[in-house]
């Protein structure tokens, strides 16, 4: 099946290490209770997407697939935290602490999620090569993941962090899935559809902090602190 | 069913999205409001006509782009409404444009989004790949929900949001079940774009492996079914259908909820060409059941006239999963009889109100009152819209009703009872609101508005004429059409 140097089960082992690790940091980032420190673990998670993309590109020969894994690292990476951070600061909501459940009920749903996943997808595909469908299995965590995420903050800017970590999810199940087709242009679409909410939630918080989402409201509280 | 009666000069699809697409950039470049509603309007007319072209079409299944059967009905009934919305959004925005709500600069980008839309979704209906299917609906979120938030009041952002977070997940949804779907094919139809294209996974579905099939379509019917606005995933549509202009109301509720639809249909043909999958009827039936039963008691609280008539739209939209549920000849016929008016009725309700909210200054139903009086061709335009919409005969709408029901009775007469429990309610809630609405002394607010009754006229027509009697063509057609559903 792979024609590279490494044999075929270091392959194995080495897209498992980064599935997992993308897993074990969407429960970090379900007890992060600072906004800062939430919007690190996910650029900790892109990372290692970045890397789960890079390494399935290796594994299977996609060339197409580095771009992917280019998009998650420059862009989610680092763009989307940098921007949301900046955001975050100038609003200073920092400190906003919004859960809707407490940290402990919601470790514990993520940890009945992950097995949840386990159980439907390792008994759905019994046919299917064992990476693709353990990827997958940890892939199906991660969305659940971000999903539990999102339905427990209030807070606009941990509810998208939430939305993406669910999307790092469905990126990682659609490069484990061998030569699927439109990998780069959904993950090209999804960064719209990031870049399209970032710009919302920033007009959304205008709204909130001034009343109003005219950019000249901003522009006077701007030069009246300057 | 029907071969190409004649050969066409010229292949109608990609031209039904290249119509739509070119004016999106040529609107935007427009400055006048006059001139971009009317390039609006004939744009969608052009776009119109080519969709009646497609009936004469040869039956294709490309690598890109597929007309089948199916299709045609889709995209022919959603062109007739994009252009009828098209015409009554000209009408209604001159007024926006007077009382300063809208800008002209908001014009430009209000049209330009309209044609992106009706791109998007014409690409949903006509495309072969699953993948850029996808891609499509979530193009039309985007528009959508930029033009829900146009108005910028906080309601309108806040809807927008909500339709935005709501509407990803959904997405998010929908493409973890496509995923699936490509790994199901992949071992049968081999790795690369071939896994993708609908028309070559029907070819082989006997072929699939059933059990992860069953987990796609899971996700596929949780994630298309937000957009399609079923419950227990309907919250976003009430805000959207209420904060938003009209006509994109209208354009929701008569044609983005039925893009939704489609896509789940594509894929329950999917699942019904595996004998070993489990059957999605029931999943169907029951999310169609709830939303009909949910928005039935909803219907009686709502105290905002657009919010009204969003509840009824979830409420027809769970009565034609349902229908598609239930399957057979008869409830899919009912099912796609339903859709097309649903379709015409609720946008030329959406017409009605788009106006009386204009002339009234307010979307409350109780500052909306004695509308026969004040303005007699609204007033009774919309009595006649919403006791069509009730399901009361002889509008179209009723006997799409009373095929679902009969055919209710015949396979499941225990799903019949909820059904005609959940008729009834809201059949109740809606003549309760109409009479206040339509009769008794009017409230004041009497602007002459200058409203085009065209498009609400040709709908309603419509609507009555096919509870009347319906063209034996459109019956064969529907019939055929409702054979292939299985």
């Amino acid at each position: 099946m792979i024609e590279h140097a490494i044999t075929p089960n270091l392959v194995f082992d080495v897209a498992h290490l980064f599935a997992g690790a993308l897993v074990l940091i969407s429960f970090l980032m379900l007890y992060q209770d600072r906004l800062y420190a939430l919007l690190n673990v996910f650029a900790l998670q892109a990372v290692a997407l970045a890397l789960a993309v890079a390494w399935q590109a290796y594994a299977q020969d996609a060339p197409h697939l580095y771009l992917t894994a280019f998009i998650a690292l420059v862009f989610k990476a680092l763009v989307i935290p940098v921007a949301l951070h900046r955001m975050v600061a100038r609003l200073g909501i920092h400190r906003e602490v919004e859960t809707v459940v407490a940290t402990g009920p919601t470790m514990l749903a993520g940890i009945a999620l992950v097995a949840l996943s386990m159980v439907v997808m390792l008994k759905a595909t019994p046919a299917a090569d064992a990476l693709a469908r353990e990827d997958l299995a940890f892939a199906l965590s991660v969305v659940l993941l971000g999903l539990l995420m999102m339905v427990t903050r209030r807070n606009a800017v941990s509810q998208v962090v939430g939305f993406m970590s669910l999307e790092n999810g469905l990126i990682l199940a659609a490069t484990g899935a061998r030569g699927m087709p439109l990998v780069v242009e959904i993950s090209v679409a999804f960064s719209v559809l990031i870049a399209f909410i970032v710009i919302g939630i920033f007009l959304f918080r205008i709204r909130e902090r001034f009343d109003t989402v005219d950019v000249d409201a901003l522009d006077r509280f701007r030069g009246g602190r300057a | 069913m029907m071969t190409a009666l004649a050969a066409l000069p010229f292949d109608p699809a990609p031209v039904i999205l290249a119509i739509p697409a070119a004016a999106a950039v040529l609107l935007a470049l427009v400055p006048s409001y006059r001139v971009s509603a009317a390039l609006n309007v004939g744009a969608c007319a052009l776009t119109f006509l080519t969709a009646l072209a497609l009936l004469m079409a040869p039956r294709i299944a490309g690598p890109f782009l597929i007309v089948d059967d199916l299709n045609i009905v889709f995209v022919v009934l959603n062109t007739f409404v994009a252009f009828t919305t098209s015409v009554f959004s000209a009408s209604y925005i001159g007024h926006e444009l007077e009382t300063g709500r809208l800008t002209p600069l908001h014009l430009r980008f209000y049209h330009a989004m309209y044609q992106a839309l009706l791109a998007a979704m014409n690409l949903a209906l006509l495309s072969n790949n699953l993948g850029v299917m996808w891609v499509a609906i979530e193009v039309a979120t985007l528009t959508t929900v930029l033009m829900v938030g146009l108005y910028r009041t906080e309601a309108a952002i806040e809807a927008a949001w909500k339709y935005f977070m709501l509407g990803s997940v959904g997405i998010a949804l929908a493409l973890f079940g496509t995923i699936l779907v490509y790994m199901v094919a992949q071992p049968v139809v081999g790795e690369g774009p071939d896994g993708m294209i609908w028309s070559v996974l029907m070819k082989r579905a006997r072929d699939f492996d059933p059990a992860l099939l069953n987990v796609a379509f899971v996700f596929l019917l949780l994630g298309y079914g937000t957009k399609v606005g079923l419950a227990p995933l309907h919250a976003w549509l009430p805000d959207a259908h209420s904060e938003g202009p009209t006509p994109i109301s209208a354009v929701l509720s008569g044609l983005l909820l039925n893009v939704a639809l489609y896509a789940v249909l594509r894929f329950k043909l999917l699942m019904a060409a595996h004998p070993g999958t489990l059957a999605p009827g029931p999943l169907m039936m029951a999310m169609g059941l709830a939303s009909l039963l949910l928005a039935g008691f909803m219907l009686y609280r709502r105290r905002d006239i657009k919010r009204l008539f969003a509840y009824s739209s979830i409420e027809h939209m769970g009565l034609i999963a349902f229908a598609f549920g239930l399957g057979g000849p008869v409830a899919n016929f009912a099912g796609l009889l339903h859709m097309t008016m649903h379709s015409l009725t609720k946008s030329a309700i959406f017409f009605a109100v788009g106006h009386v909210c204009q002339v009234k200054g307010t979307q409350k139903l109780a500052d909306i009152r004695g509308l026969t009086t004040s303005h007699p061709a609204l007033g009774w335009g919309l009595v006649v819209a919403v006791a069509a919409i009730a399901g009361l005969p002889p509008a179209g709408v009723f006997m799409s009703e009373f095929l679902l029901v009969t055919s209710a009775f015949a396979h499941r007469p225990w799903l019949a009872l909820p059904l005609v429990a959940g008729l009834l309610l809201a059949f109740g809630a809606l003549m309760a609101k109409l009479s206040g609405i339509a009769f008794g002394a009017p409230s004041p607010g009497s602007d002459k508005v200058k409203a085009s009754y065209l498009p609400m006229a040709v709908h309603l027509t419509l609507v009555l004429v096919a509870g009347l009697y319906l063209p034996p063509p459109l019956v064969a057609w529907f019939r055929h059409v409702a054979g292939l559903l299985g």
